[in-house]
């Protein structure tokens, strides 16, 4: 017994151990959205497309979608853009865009240059539906399911591997949950 | 010369910078709100700085919040709780007293104690081994008349060398 008891400081060092070692592997710029299971905040803007159109979230429910945040200024949202098309062509997964603090023109251009992945997008100028929503940066793309309720956050870009991985999983689980 | 001296060391007097934003309060009072709460936000993007440091786009839309919240006659708490509902625990330095937060509480407090325990424990039971040890307890034991002939007998062949 008193053997044993010996061993106590290691088996409490080696669990340390393995605590911090899992840590390692942690991004600590991800966080987990403090809105998960609550429903999208309420909000009326215009339609980037349409600024005499008012958007609010009874628009966003109705089937699984991803909420898209992106911008302009924002590199990443580049890099991301081929894959939503993809994800909204082939997967037909609709995708909602929050053009997060932006210029309304240089969004539009961007939209034409580069094709339109989304199915509306939601002209955020002040990122006022951003600051509710806990948007820290873009890109950032929620996972919304029907009854509108915010089920996931992806915090950074959405590429092949994110997508299937994270994405691609829990659209099916929510959609599957009715 | 004396002078000098005093300028320089003046100069050497660390003020605290707060942000340069023109933000305009109707009290001194709520400045001063505006500047603890604003160091006591934790920046979501630059993680290790506060809002108050921070330049980041969120840490400048952040203090706008909070300059609006005050003007508009918002207490700290429901500063705090607008943000936390944002964007979490994370966003605070100083997270709420809850059922996941109390180990982050008390941990310390508990390891401390554990320690003090584990102390009185490891010296109760290495008293009774002293007590019995020769070292300690000379002048505690009461030598006998023969004992002490021997003593007197080994010092004085000691003193004859």
């Amino acid at each position: 017994m008193k053997r044993a008891l010996l061993f106590l400081p290691l088996l409490l060092a080696a669990g340390i151990g393995v605590v911090l070692f899992w840590g390692l592997g942690n991004d600590p710029t991800t966080l987990e959205s403090a809105r998960i299971d609550d429903p999208v905040p309420s909000f009326s803007l215009p339609s980037l497309q349409d600024p005499t159109k008012l958007l609010s979230q009874e628009d966003i429910k109705g089937k699984v979608s991803l909420l898209n945040v992106w911008a302009t200024w924002c590199p990443s949202c580049r890099v991301e853009h081929p894959y939503l098309l993809k994800i909204a062509r082939e997967y037909g997964v609709p995708i909602i865009g929050l053009n997060y603090k932006d210029d309304r023109q240089a969004a539009k251009e961007w939209l034409v240059k580069l094709d339109n992945p989304y199915l509306f997008n939601i002209f955020d100028e002040k990122g006022r539906l951003g600051l509710d929503l806990g948007v820290y940066g873009a890109p950032e793309t929620y996972i919304v399911d029907s009854n509108g309720i915010v089920r996931y956050r992806h915090v950074g870009v959405i590429d092949d591997r994110v997508w299937r991985a994270i994405i691609e999983p829990r659209v099916k689980q929510y959609a599957n949950e009715g | 010369m004396m002078k000098k001296l005093v300028i320089i060391l003046l100069a050497l007097v660390p003020v605290s910078a707060f942000s340069i934003d023109t933000l305009e309060f109707d009290t001194d009072a709520q400045r001063l709100q505006f500047q603890v709460l604003t160091e006591e936000l934790r920046c979501p993007k630059c993680q290790n700085q506060n809002i108050a440091d921070s330049n980041a786009p969120i840490a400048v839309d952040l203090r706008n919040e909070v300059h609006r919240m005050i003007l508009e006659g918002d207490n700290e708490e429901q500063v705090i709780n607008f943000m936390v509902e944002r964007y979490g625990d994370f966003v605070v330095y100083k997270p709420k007293f809850d059922t996941t937060t109390y180990l982050l509480w008390l941990g310390p407090a508990l390891i401390a104690f554990l320690g003090f325990i584990i102390v009185v424990i490891s010296a109760r039971k290495k008293r009774p081994v002293t007590t019995s040890s020769v070292s300690n307890t000379a002048n505690e034991i009461e030598l006998s008349q023969e004992e002490k002939k021997q003593l007197n007998t080994i010092l004085s062949e000691d003193e004859k060398m």
